[in-house]
C-alpha cells in the first residue's frame, strides 16, 4: 500500500474517506440520535474519545500479544472486550460529572459499544496494517469525522422538522437516510483531494 | 412478551411486521456496505443468517444460568464466538470474497440486529421460538439487503451475479455503486413502505 503520513490519514479519515458516509460504519446510533445538535455532540465526542483510545490499544494488543502468540483469529472477540471496558469507563465518567449529559444519552451510551464505526476502525487499521502513528491519526480522525457527520445531519433534520410539510410516511428514518445520502454525495467532492486506500 | 408466541406468527413478524431494516431500521451498518455486488450480500447474509439464529438459540439456552448483570457481556462473547466461525470459514472456501468483504464480516458482531434480538428476545423466551425468531428476523433482513443489491448491481454495474443483463448502450450509474446509491435506495425503500403499508402500532422502541 502507499505510505502516507499519519497528519495525512487524519484528514483523509475526516473527508474523503468518512466512516459514516463511506463505509456506512455507526449508522444505527446515527439514526437513533441524529434529531437534534446537542445530543449529537454529546455522543460524537463520546465516540472520538472512546475512537482514539481503542484504535491505539487494539493496536498494541493486536501486534504484541495476539500475532506473537498466533491468535489473531481471537482478534474480534479481544477487541470487542476492549471496547466494552473502555466504553464503561466513558459511561461512569460522564454520569459523575455530567449528569445533565447522561440524561439526554440515556440508553444511548451503552450502544457504543455495539457501535460497529469503533470495531470498524480498528478492523482497518489492522487490514491495511497501519503504523501505531497512523492509527492514532485513522482513530482520531474517523472519530472527528463521524461526529461532524452526525452533527450536521442533526442541524438539517431540526430544521426540515420544524419548517416543512413533509410527504406521507418519509418522516423519521427515511427521511434522515435520504439527508445522510446527499451529505455523502457531498462529501464525495473531497475525494480528489487525497486518496487513501 | 407475556404468552408464547405462534411459530407462524414469529415467522411473519420477522419477515414483514417487524422487519428489522424496514420497519426498525436496525442493523443496516455493517451490510449495507457490501449491498453493490449480489454475490457479496448474499455470502454476508448466509454469515448473518447463521450467526444470529445460533446466537439467539445459545442466548436462550443459557437464559436461566446468565446473571442478569453481566449478560450484555455474556451474549456479546456468544456473538464473537459465532463470527469467527462464520469469518474463518469464508476465509477458508471464498478467499476471493472475503478479501471483498474485508473488515465487514467482523463487523456482524456490532450489528445491532443480532444484539437486539438476543436482548428483546431470546433471553426471555425458550430456545425453539428464539431460534425461529432469530432466522426469521435474518431472513427479513436478508430480504431487504437482497432487494437493495438487486436494485443497485444492475444500476451500477449492469450485471447481476456477474451476468450482463443491462443493453450494450446502457452506461451504468456509477453513483449506485458508490455510498449515497445505498442511502437512496434504502431511504426510498423505507419511505415506500411507510407510506403504502403504515404500521398498525408505532411502538418498535426495542432498539
Amino acid at each position: 500500500m502507499v505510505q502516507v503520513d499519519a497528519g495525512t490519514l487524519f484528514f483523509a479519515a475526516i473527508f474523503t474517506n468518512n466512516i459514516l458516509l463511506t463505509n456506512f460504519l455507526g449508522l444505527c446510533p446515527f439514526l437513533a440520535i441524529s434529531r437534534e445538535v446537542r445530543s449529537g455532540l454529546g455522543l460524537g465526542a463520546a465516540v472520538v474519545f472512546v475512537m482514539t483510545c481503542t484504535a491505539v490499544l487494539n493496536y498494541l494488543v493486536y501486534y504484541y500479544v495476539l500475532v506473537p502468540l498466533n491468535l489473531v483469529h481471537f482478534r474480534f472477540i479481544l477487541f470487542i472486550v476492549i471496547i466494552a471496558a473502555f466504553v464503561q469507563l466513558v459511561e461512569m465518567t460522564i454520569e459523575r460529572y455530567f449528569p445533565a449529559l447522561y440524561y439526554v444519552l440515556g440508553i444511548f451510551l451503552p450502544l457504543i459499544t455495539v457501535n460497529c464505526a469503533i470495531l470498524g476502525a480498528s478492523l482497518f487499521l489492522i487490514i491495511r496494517e497501519y503504523t501505531l502513528v497512523q492509527s492514532l491519526a485513522y482513530g482520531a480522525g474517523s472519530g472527528i469525522g463521524w461526529m461532524i457527520a452526525i452533527i450536521a445531519v442533526g442541524a438539517i433534520r431540526e430544521k426540515v422538522q420544524k419548517s416543512a410539510k413533509l410527504p406521507r410516511g418519509l418522516e423519521g428514518p427515511a427521511l434522515t437516510l435520504i439527508i445522510t445520502g446527499v451529505m455523502a454525495l457531498a462529501f464525495i467532492a473531497f475525494s480528489g483531494m487525497i486518496q487513501i486506500q | 412478551m407475556a404468552k408464547p408466541l405462534k411459530s407462524s406468527r414469529i415467522f411473519v413478524r420477522g419477515l414483514w411486521d417487524d422487519n428489522p431494516v424496514l420497519r426498525q431500521v436496525l442493523g443496516i451498518c455493517s451490510t449495507l456496505a457490501v449491498t453493490n455486488l449480489l454475490v457479496n450480500t448474499l455470502v454476508m447474509n448466509a454469515g448473518l443468517i447463521f450467526t444470529v439464529t445460533m446466537s439467539c438459540l445459545t442466548v436462550s439456552l443459557l437464559r436461566k444460568y446468565t446473571p442478569m448483570r453481566i449478560r450484555m457481556m455474556a451474549q456479546t462473547l456468544i456473538i464473537a464466538s459465532y463470527v469467527i466461525i462464520v469469518d474463518i470459514c469464508i476465509a477458508a472456501y471464498l478467499p476471493d470474497i472475503s478479501e471483498a468483504l474485508g473488515p465487514y464480516v467482523g463487523l456482524i458482531i456490532t450489528n445491532c440486529i443480532v444484539m437486539g434480538r438476543c436482548e428483546a428476545f431470546a433471553r426471555n423466551n425458550p430456545p425453539w421460538p428464539s431460534f425461529l425468531d432469530g432466522l426469521a428476523m435474518s431472513l427479513g433482513y436478508s430480504a431487504v439487503l437482497l432487494t437493495i443489491a438487486l436494485i443497485r448491481e444492475p444500476l451500477g454495474f449492469g450485471t447481476v451475479l456477474g451476468f450482463r443483463i443491462m443493453p450494450a448502450g446502457f452506461t451504468p450509474w456509477t453513483i449506485m455503486i458508490m455510498a449515497p446509491g445505498a442511502f437512496f435506495t434504502l431511504g426510498l425503500l423505507a419511505w415506500f413502505l411507510k407510506a403504502y403499508f403504515p404500521q398498525v402500532t408505532e411502538t418498535n422502541k426495542e432498539r
